[in-house]
């Protein structure tokens, strides 16, 4: 307790840090998954090829993608842009296959029948098939946060720093409870995140309030 | 691009192939690490999902820890042990953290994989005379052994990935190239390895999905195989649209 009490300025800086790393990839695997999900279900041939290609690149150990990016991109190693890339790599890995079974989890005489009531392409597309698909997307991005969060602290090998320093450094200097601070930070942010994505999906969905709520158990 | 010319040249050297700290010896810790991970998983999380699956007491439980588990940082959790435990025990420390990593994708699978038979199937092979030893090995074994074995091919991909953090305790393991390398800026080295990482998770992977589908018993047809990815979230019925299993029409 005496370390954590002596040390609390850098568990926060360290905290907002590894806040940073992570909500970048967690919003670039949201935003890029949903056309690719959208256009997948929409194009089942060019879809099912694509979906595999992305899921493939989950498959590629953390460390591993690190140290294949940085020249294939131009940009150093140890930069704060190869962590954030490659786990927006990993956000969208995983959030790719979950929104296309989103989008295709909608009943084809729903979309048949918001075309009949007069809707336009984009419009169905916004006003019906996303709020259709929108519970499941929340379950995919919820996964993707929590995953996330926790592979940020390998960055600290390619030197950005996050709470993964703490396990490093506390390793090195054999205090244990720096590594545990570590790892309950860690846990705290990613419930942290969990909870935000949990309400702003109460938020913009009302509709699905109960049984989101019984969903809170999930993670 | 010279630093993948200077890589390629690198793995090509005759050095990596011969004494220690050799590539072959490297990937032989590394699969050593994955292979008694997973089995000391296995042995845990098989007959326990199974019992889960089979009596249906637990799952809420299950789907708490499985989502619970994946926020766990690993490399945290091995630095951990490693302190704890003591240096000496240094082995066992990181086994202990890639077990723990693996027990909730293999728990999932096997319990998933009991769970999604349909109800009927079983009563039909209790009103056949069949005890419930019977039951257990030559029904449910069968029918869930695809779910279990995308599981379990989940849990490999996520152990092989880890894997390659033990270098950091000394442990070995083809992370030590990248982690060894990085420090001394020797890039050749980091990226060469890493090649051979991700060749080795791939060929792990594409073996694991091959089995998964030769095991899927002829007869049945679970329509949504296709990728393990999908089963992060199948322990969530609610969410996720659960496989339908077709039984071959009579």
């Amino acid at each position: 307790m005496d370390w954590v009490l002596s040390n609390q300025a850098l568990i926060l800086s360290l905290t907002l840090d590894h806040m940073r790393l992570a909500a970048i990839p967690i919003i670039a695997g949201f935003v890029f998954s949903v056309p690719l999900g959208w256009l997948s279900v929409r194009l089942p041939r060019l879809g099912a090829g694509l979906l595999a290609g992305v899921g493939l690149l989950y498959t590629i150990p953390s460390l591993a993608l690190f140290m294949v990016l940085p020249p294939i991109l131009g940009i150093s190693i140890l930069s704060e842009a190869n962590v954030v890339i490659a786990l927006s790599i990993y956000a969208v890995a995983i959030m790719a296959r979950t929104a296309a079974d989103a989008f295709s989890s909608i009943q084809p005489s729903t979309l048949r029948s918001a075309t009949a009531v007069g809707f336009a392409e984009w419009g169905r597309f916004i006003s019906v098939e996303l709020p259709l698909a929108g519970p499941v997307l929340l379950a995919g991005i919820r996964v993707v946060a929590v995953s996330t969060v926790s592979l940020v602290t390998v960055g600290v090998l390619v030197g950005v720093p996050s709470l993964g320093y703490f396990f490093t450094d506390g390793f090195q200097r054999r205090i244990v409870p720096e590594i545990l601070t570590g790892l309950v930070m860690t846990m705290l942010v990613a419930l942290i995140f969990d909870q935000i994505l949990l309400r702003a999906g109460r938020l913009v969905m009302p509709w699905t309030r109960v049984s989101l709520g019984r969903a809170t158990a999930v993670i | 691009m010279d630093i993948i010319r200077e890589a390629w040249e690198w793995l090509l050297a005759v050095e990596q192939y011969q004494g220690p700290g050799s590539i072959p010896q490297r990937v032989g810790e590394h699969l050593y690490f994955t292979v008694v991970s997973m089995a000391w998983a296995s042995l845990v999380a098989v007959p326990l999902g199974y019992f889960i699956g089979h009596t249906g007491k637990g799952g809420g439980w299950l789907v708490g820890l499985t989502g619970s588990a994946r926020a766990l940082p690993s490399f945290g959790l091995i630095l951990l042990l490693v302190l704890v435990l003591g240096v000496s025990n240094r082995e066992a420390a990181a086994v202990i953290a890639l077990v723990v990593l693996a027990i909730p994708p293999v728990l999932a699978g096997a319990y998933s994989g009991v769970q999604q038979i349909p109800r009927s199937v079983i009563d039909a092979a209790r009103a056949q005379g069949m005890t419930e030893l019977q039951i257990l090995l030559r029904v449910e074994l069968p029918l869930s052994l695809p779910l279990l074995l995308s599981g379990f091919r989940q849990a490999v991909l996520q152990v092989v990935a880890t894997a390659t953090l033990v270098a950091y305790v000394g442990l070995g393991g083809l992370g030590y190239e990248i982690i060894q390398g990085i420090p001394l800026r020797r890039f050749d080295q980091t990226f060469g390895t890493a090649l051979v990482i991700v060749v080795l998770a791939l060929v792990l992977d594409a073996a694991l999905a091959w089995a998964t589908k030769v095991a899927t018993p002829r007869g049945v047809r679970v329509s949504t195989i296709g990728d393990v990815r999908a089963r992060e979230s199948l322990v969530q019925p609610a969410e996720v649209p659960a496989p339908s299993v077709m039984l071959g029409t009579k």
